[in-house]
């Protein structure tokens, strides 16, 4: 082998390894997302996406919300997700308390409605769509006992509905959480919040695992009316089910879905990418497909099925308080319900 | 031991004779010590790990928090909050003990606050061991923080970690906590009763009758071990639920609560108590009932002298591996318990609802405490079994008794129909396209990716967990059972070592889970890696099915004379040829039985993976739980009858299998 051709298999080493280099850099950045958004969904935003930066994979982690935010506080000091896009803003409000997030003022946020920003200097989450209560009303087991359609909370007290009704457990469902906490911040939250609940609790047969559950039990017929969440309802009745969604008169708690940065994430740009689109038109049109509040406003066509009148009904939720106070309502909670619900 | 020691220790020492330790011995030593660190590692030192976030508690520390005022007069002096609570008497001590989310509200300190007026607020904190909160914004640093009287009122502190006991305390003053005990207790009393009652019945009319198709009872009995523990509970939704078909049966109580949780016990366990009271009655002595007959005691009488005291080891074992099992088991009640709580539901409730951790830790060593209980009582009933059997026993031969055979028939056949009922619902439930508006048939629910749950791809990852579980464990299992059943000498190691191979069977599958969260996702331990992985789900599924595999593999080389290993190591074989060429050829019925356990058991179990599972990695039983959770019932039921079915099929293969394996190793059997 002479100098020569050591310097040309050198040579040619290099550009290998450059063109290598060159490719790498060009390939994807694969970003772990860890959502809570629906299943059937997902796959859909990530392909929306792709379409705009195709040079950004997501790499999706589901799981309800309950358990990804329990997730995502056990890896508090060793992160394994660069994006949260999807999860209850009540979660992230709890994650940014515990400073897991990376602050970031995403490109366009000015468009969105106010109270789909984090108020904080800079933001460190931005909402995507909302997520609102409602009451599934089963008509046809309705009739057979009888029950007329309620108009508000407060018609819901009527003995007439005693064992005929189901809600969340706030304790392990983030829907349950929303209805106590619309209720204290729109009953009175030292005394009429909660005597309206004494109220409900002789009424309720039971309290479920999930937020969605009522509403599918509702529509199934197992029980007449299942306080739930509006975007299940519309659901269920797409399927076929006799249900009608009843949006209460005194209004309704919500939640929204929201996007934010896991602090500590190695892939910083791509993960502003991502955040800067998931406020974009485009995105926001595509929430709407299931959604019918989003946070652009203005971007929201009617979804099939939804009440027209959701986005008045929904209560100017104080998500600070409910985030501060979640600790204090759940003890209380427990302390009034969960212990009388032993055998009968 | 100490006894001989003292009578020793007046005379002089006598030169102790010690047995020398061979080559192979050493090897073996070397497995079983490898064995070991794997208990260790998989079980111990997770235990460990939950004990001590049990004992982790978040409190207020008002030390290290310092306030100024200004009211117009310039700062106030600072002081801490440990002093201003002193003087207004805020907060209780109880307040001040919180979990690891607790916010505590600073105006409480200052009786005169409004937030209308102009005073000014400081606050810092003395050292960066917590923090406070602005509103959601966290501030951890030691500087002073000044704050407008309306932004002051948004502030909150947060807790700090220390040890203690008072995640104990508050659980015990928290009524909605501590009653899950008695709940699960009663519970898991109620069912057991039953349960091994009916069992009972059922192993008197196989063994003591001359009744027909027993063949038939004997495999529809063991049909629940196939299934996951949650789906009788929905099978009984579709049975006693509000739109149940023979709701009426329940007269107007609701199958949310204790009634559906026993009954669903009462079927996920039935097998279990069946097996070990059948082999009880399979043992008794022909000649205690001729004695019986000569001495002319009545029917009646034989049973309540002969026939139960024979069997009261094997009723009272089977009573303590039914009310572990009860209570232990999460499915079921999280499926059907509607507001009735259990200890394993609460730790779920706990972990997954509120993300407390340390609570959840509290609630798992509670639960530890009766499933230890039991399994102690078990063994040490167990143990007197064994000198039950004599030589010279005779096995009981039934004689035909047309009404005594025709009643057998009918008791056993109103079993099998419970049990295949409840299955068939299942399958029926899983066909209906929309219960009960549209009772049309169709496939619609087997469309699991639309689904919460992970799809179709949770159950092809439940086959692979099967699989690794069945291959992995086996190897582990069978390969330590014969190290420490054949090896010579180390008393101290093997009786560690059988120590730790009997404790699984007492923990709580959902103790275990979460103990692995807390041990394997400390990103301090090396082993982080294998955290969210399928690898994890294996260990954890071969650790918590280890005991009965392992008594399995005990059993059967216990039946091979240890003179196999004298005539090896004469002939100046190694053991490993000998393990090879003729142990595991022998035991090969022994060693399929197991894979088939850990395999079955694999597809079925919830409770520990619960917490272990990751979206590569969903299984089928967990998205049966969380189909059902989001209240895709039906879906829930199609997936539990794939699990149902891909367990009938492993049977069917392990059976084959085993027949021709038998025919081929076994042959020297018949003589």
């Amino acid at each position: 082998m002479t100098i020569n051709s050591i310097t040309k298999s050198l040579l040619l080493t290099c550009v290998a390894a450059l063109l290598i280099a060159g490719q790498t850099a060009r390939a994807e950045t694969e970003l772990t997302v860890y959502t809570a958004v629906e299943a059937e969904d997902l796959a859909r935003y990530a392909e929306t996406f792709n379409k705009d930066h195709p040079d950004i994979k997501v790499k999706w982690v589901r799981d309800s919300t309950g358990i990804v935010t329990a997730k995502l506080l056990a890896e508090k000091n060793n992160p394994q997700a660069d994006v949260i896009w999807g999860l209850a803003a009540t979660s992230l409000l709890l994650l940014k308390s515990e400073g897991m997030l990376e602050p970031y003022k995403p490109k366009g946020v000015e468009k969105l409605d106010k109270k789909f920003v984090d108020k904080g200097a800079v933001p460190t989450w931005v909402g995507m769509d909302a997520w609102v209560a409602a009451v599934c009303f089963n008509t046809v087991e309705a009739a057979k006992h009888n029950l007329k359609p309620p108009k508000t909370w407060k018609d819901l007290l009527d003995p007439m509905y005693e064992g005929h009704l189901i809600m969340p457990n706030p304790n392990s469902s983030g829907t349950g959480f929303l209805d106590v906490s619309s209720w204290l911040q729109m009953f009175g939250k030292d005394k009429g919040g909660w005597e309206f609940m004494d109220g409900l609790h002789k009424n309720i047969a039971r309290y479920t695992h999930s937020g969605s559950k009522p509403c599918k039990l509702a529509a199934s017929g197992e029980i007449p009316i299942g306080i739930s969440f509006a975007f299940r309802g519309a659901k269920s009745k797409a399927q076929g089910a006799p249900i009608d969604i009843i949006v209460p008169d005194e209004g309704v708690g919500w939640d929204m879905e929201a996007t934010a940065i896991v602090a500590g994430t190695s892939k910083l740009e791509a993960a502003q990418t991502l955040v800067d689109w998931s406020i974009t038109r485009k995105a926001n049109e595509m929430y709407n497909t299931g959604y019918a509040v989003v946070a652009m406003p203005g971007v929201a066509k009617p979804v099939e099925h939804f009440p027209d009148n959701l986005l008045e009904k929904m209560i100017d939720n104080d998500f600070e308080w409910a985030a501060n106070n979640r600790k204090a309502i759940l003890a209380e909670w427990l302390r009034r319900y969960d212990s009388k619900s032993e055998a009968k | 031991m100490s006894t001989d020691a003292a009578a020793l220790a007046g005379r002089p020492a006598a030169p102790t004779i010690k047995a020398k330790t061979s080559r192979d011995d050493r090897i073996m030593l070397g497995f079983i010590l490898v064995i070991c660190l794997y208990l260790l590692i998989t079980l111990a030192f997770p235990l460990y790990a939950i004990l001590s976030k049990s004992f982790s508690a978040f409190s207020f520390n008002l030390t290290n928090f310092e306030f100024q005022v200004d009211a117009g007069e310039g700062w106030s002096e600072p002081l801490s909050a440990a002093e201003l609570n002193r003087q207004t008497g805020a907060y209780s001590d109880a307040d001040l003990a919180t979990s690891s989310d607790g916010r505590l509200s600073v105006v409480e300190f200052f009786p005169d606050f409004s937030f209308r007026s102009p005073t000014l607020y400081r606050i810092r904190q003395v050292n960066p061991q917590s923090s406070f909160l602005y509103g959601s914004e966290r501030i951890a640093d030691t500087e002073w923080h000044e704050y407008s009287s309306n932004d002051f009122r948004r502030i909150v502190l947060r807790p700090a970690a220390a040890l203690g006991l008072e995640n104990y305390r508050t659980y015990f003053s928290t009524p909605s906590l501590f009653r899950s005990i008695e709940n699960s207790l009663w519970i898991a009393t109620i069912s057991t009763i039953i349960t091994v009652s009916l069992a009972f019945g059922f192993a008197y009319a196989l063994n003591r009758s001359q009744m027909r198709f027993k063949g038939v009872f004997r495999l529809v009995a063991m049909i629940p071990i196939l299934v996951p523990s949650l789906l009788p509970g929905i099978a009984l939704v579709y049975l006693f639920g509000n739109q149940g078909m023979i709701k009426g049966l329940l007269l107007g109580e609701s199958i949310y609560g204790p009634i559906g949780i026993v009954l669903g016990s009462v079927f996920f366990t039935f097998p279990h108590a069946l097996i070990i009271i059948a082999t009880a009655l399979a043992i008794s002595d022909a000649r205690l009932y001729e004695a019986a007959i000569a001495l002319r005691a009545s029917r009646w009488k034989t049973f309540w002298t002969v026939t139960l005291p024979g069997a009261r080891y094997g009723l009272i074992s089977a009573a303590f591996v039914v009310f572990n099992l009860v209570i232990t088991d999460f499915g079921l009640p999280k499926v059907i318990g509607g507001q009735y709580n259990m200890l394993a539901v609460d730790i779920y409730k706990q972990v997954i609802g509120q993300q407390n951790f340390e609570m959840g830790a509290v609630v798992s060593v509670v639960l530890l405490i009766p499933a230890l209980l039991a399994f102690t009582i078990d063994r040490i009933v167990q143990k007197k079994q064994v000198a039950q059997l004599s030589a010279r026993s005779v096995p009981y031969e039934p004689r035909p008794n047309r009404r005594f055979d025709s009643i057998c028939l009918g008791y056993c056949s109103l079993v099998a129909i419970f049990i295949v009922g409840l299955i068939a619902v299942c399958q029926y439930a899983a066909l209906i396209k929309f219960w009960p508006y549209n009772l049309s048939l169709s496939l619609n629910n087997y469309n699991f990716e639309v689904m919460d749950g992970g799809g179709w791809s949770s159950y092809f990852n439940s086959i692979r967990l099967a699989l690794y579980t069945a291959l992995a464990g086996t190897l582990v299992v069978f390969v330590g059972a014969y190290m420490v059943e054949k090896i010579n000498g180390f008393v101290a190691t093997r009786s560690a070592f059988q120590f730790l191979a009997m404790m699984p069977m007492a923990i709580p599958g959902m103790v275990l889970g979460l103990a692995y969260i807390f041990f394997f996702n400390d990103p301090a331990n090396p082993l982080n890696g294998i955290y969210g992985t399928m690898g994890i789900l294996v260990i954890c599924t071969v650790t918590h099915f280890y005991t009965v595999s392992h008594l399995t593999a005990v059993t059967a080389l216990k039946q091979m004379d240890r003179e196999f290993e004298a005539v090896a190591a004469s002939l100046k074989q190694p053991f490993y040829r000998l393990f090879s060429r003729v142990t595991v050829p022998v035991c090969m019925p022994s060693i399929l039985d197991i894979s088939i356990y850990l395999f079955v058991n694999a597809m079925t179990t919830v409770s520990a993976v619960i917490f272990l599972y990751s979206p590569d990695t969903t299984l089928a039983s967990v998205a049966v739980l969380n189909m059902d959770d989001a209240g895709d019932i039906a879906p829930a039921a199609a997936m539990g009858m794939m699990i149902f079915y891909t367990n009938v099929a492993a049977r069917l293969i392990h059976t084959f299998v085993s027949r021709n394996l038998v025919r081929r190793t076994q042959a020297w059997r018949r003589q």
